[in-house]
């Protein structure tokens, strides 16, 4: 049984007490709320004749069902304007603040929280999302949960979880040049498979992830899901604080932050914790991965051959797989041909990610028959990439500049796949149907992969290609 | 709907279905663009959807389609189902179409928490077993499954294996206390008293 890691400290400070179930009752310090996963949570609240207990530390944005083109209201689909509209009835009704398109502050709600400054190091944080785990780059223990534990939380603050196991993932070494946080959370999740992490969560540490950028960090966490881990987090440190210090919460509040940083500090794993597993991975041997299969951890080095499904952890789940997307073992995925590029979703559309793509895209042209296309993450994201001209440089190349949402990680808009096309995806499934086709295929690839292929029309070994860099 | 303490959930006995296949997603469970929706009703006719139908709504081959396993309650799945996202419109389209009982080589952890809301069993048994377990199903579509999760077997033919049921999962389904508002309510005090000892509240 794990021992004095972030994750044993911050569920013991939440712990209010233990159900007759056996599960504990923890205090929720972050719940963040949008449109799809909550109108039943709220349904039955109203049913039983409850209100919300904790608006104030409840938050609200609309993502999943939003267009990213024509945002004028009503919206043209009937179904996304009556979630939005019963969205900002909830949250009306409940007194809970909502970043909604007219705020500047809407974005997908994994973008919103962290550039709010919402969540911190040493909270909990739940959504009705499974990509939650995100927030744990901050060191918080975030986790997804179902629309009735949202109706729990609502109503009492606080959810029923069991005690899970603590795999610390140790990632050492450098990474390569054009290696990115992507390409370690593909390897992780191929390595440990899809539902390595049941039971688990996972703690990711080492020089290698010490040394990413927050941005990075969350677009780690943010997949322990696709291998099965509910929460994954990253210790706090001088890098959290930093981004902390210039968020909302804190940017005029000094001394608020001065009075939290002690507790963050104090939530750090110890050097000497216990772990109930530890693997550790040699960051120099990784290369740009992309995914050849219908699960995030059918990935593989782009100039590594595919495999056979006799040597894949399901080989009748592989065999399938390979049959979709059409691919051989013993190819590369270099060279296979995409149709539509999609740089967007709550693993890769933070400002970073958005910078690097443009650094490769700068100065070339999508390929002739790609549909190409930019989602940013949130409003902010947005308006900071289009203060630094990259909305020009994505432009300039043939991209699309949307508005920001889920968008084609989930396709619960107009932006979807037609037919047999191919996506190259900065996004983290890449289940059959996920992108709104299912004949599609999605490979999925680190924001500066899907730049590349864009720009040549195939998989392209992003390495090979020269960054034109602003003089 | 119950105020809790919520129904105990003891047995589940039915026709069963199997569904075979590793890592079926919640995305093959449910499609996105069924969550369109603000309640669950209804979301019964689209369980396996894309599985079930082609672009031009034509049936295609699936247990959910056949004759033979109308009216099953008892689903048959191989290793880490419902993985992916955290919809609970999976479970919630599992139940209105009719299954009460899930017996799985392993189910995705947000899943099963899902499923435990709504007061449907996810039972745990080897590879070997559940596939027995489908074949016999496949075999005999008429004749009863019996899930105990209070003594941690299925029954099927004249076989009774022992199952693994979750120790939480066990006593919130036998004791009825799967459903938590009520109980997680009654414990508001303790909850502001956790709340006014963590630095960051304002309260």
């Amino acid at each position: 049984m794990s021992n004095g890691t972030l994750y044993d400290k911050v569920y013991d400070r939440h712990t209010v007490t233990t159900l007759p179930t056996g599960q504990d009752q923890l205090f929720v310090g972050l719940h963040l709320v949008h449109e799809v996963t909550s109108p039943q949570a709220f349904g039955m609240l109203e049913e039983r004749d409850l209100e919300v207990a904790y608006p104030e530390r409840t938050h609200a944005t609309v993502d999943h069902i939003v267009p990213t083109g024509n945002r004028d209201r009503p919206y043209a689909d009937d179904a996304a304007e009556e979630m939005l509209s019963k969205l900002e009835e909830n949250v009306r009704d409940a007194g809970i603040e909502f970043s909604h398109p007219g705020t500047g502050d809407q974005g997908i709600v994994h973008v919103v929280g962290p550039e709010q400054g919402l969540t911190q190091p040493g909270m909990t944080v739940v959504c009705g999302d499974s990509h939650t785990a995100t927030h744990g780059a901050f060191g918080a223990l975030a986790f997804g949960i179902g629309t009735s534990q949202i109706r729990d939380v609502l109503a009492t603050g606080t959810v029923a979880m069991e005690k899970a196991k603590v795999r610390q993932v140790r990632v050492e070494g450098e990474l390569g040049d054009g290696v990115s946080a992507k390409d370690v959370i593909l390897e992780v999740i191929r390595r440990l498979g899809t539902d390595g992490g049941a039971g688990y969560v996972y703690e990711y540490a080492g020089s290698a992830i010490e040394s990413l950028s927050m941005e990075g960090r969350m677009s780690i966490c943010n997949m322990s899901i696709e291998g099965g881990a509910r929460a994954g987090y990253v210790n706090p440190d001088e890098k959290t604080y930093d981004w902390l210090r210039e968020t909302d919460a804190f940017a005029d509040d000094p001394e608020r932050f001065a009075e939290l940083k002690p507790y963050w500090e104090s939530v750090r794993s110890d050097d000497d914790a216990e772990y109930d597993d530890v693997v550790t991975i040699d960051a120099s041997e990784l290369e740009p991965v992309v995914t050849w299969g219908t699960t995030p951890a059918q990935g593989v080095g782009v100039t590594q051959p595919i495999p056979e499904p006799e040597d894949c952890h399901s080989p009748e789940t592989a065999r399938q797989a390979q049959e979709h997307v059409g691919v051989s073992p013993g190819e590369t995925m270099e060279g296979y041909p995409v149709d539509v590029a999609f740089l967007g979703s709550c693993t890769n559309a933070r400002l970073r990610d958005l910078r690097r793509a443009a650094a490769v895209v700068r100065g070339r042209e999508v390929a002739d028959g790609v549909r190409a296309l930019v989602v940013p993450g949130s409003q902010r994201v947005q308006a900071a990439a289009e203060a630094e001209g990259l909305d020009e440089v994505f432009r300039d190349a043939g991209f699309e500049w949307r508005d920001p949402g889920c968008s084609m990680c989930l396709a619960m808009n107009d932006d979807q796949l037609d037919g047999d096309e191919v996506c190259a995806s900065s996004s983290n499934r890449n289940f059959v149907g996920r992108q709104g086709s299912t004949e599609g295929r999605t490979l999925l690839m680190n924001p500066k992969m899907v730049a590349a292929a864009a720009v040549t029309g195939e998989v392209t070994d992003v390495r090979a290609i020269p960054e034109v860099t602003t003089a | 709907m119950s105020q809790g303490p919520a129904d105990t959930v003891k047995r589940v006995t039915g026709t069963g279905i199997p569904v075979r296949g590793d890592d079926i997603d919640t995305d093959q469970i449910i499609p996105a663009r069924f969550l369109k929706v603000v309640t669950f009703d209804g979301l019964g006719q689209f369980a396996f959807f894309d599985q079930r139908f082609d672009d031009n709504d034509e049936p295609l081959e699936h247990p959910f389609n056949e004759d033979r396993f109308q009216g099953a309650s008892v689903l048959a799945v191989n290793a880490n189902f419902g993985c992916g996202s955290s919809r609970e419109h999976a479970p919630q389209a599992l139940m209105r179409w009719g299954i009460d009982a899930i017996v799985g080589e392993s189910f995705a952890d947000i899943f099963a928490g899902n499923c435990l809301a709504l007061g449907i069993p996810t039972v745990v048994a080897d590879h070997d077993t559940v596939t027995d377990l489908q074949d016999f199903i496949d075999e005999n579509p008429d004749a009863e499954v019996d899930v105990d999760i209070e003594n941690e077997t299925v029954t099927f033919g004249d076989r009774t294996v022992d199952v693994e049921v979750d120790d939480a999962q066990h006593t919130a389904l036998v004791e009825g206390v799967w459903d938590t508002t009520a109980l997680l309510k009654s414990n508001a005090d303790a909850v502001e008293e956790t709340a006014r000892s963590l630095p960051y509240t304002d309260v």
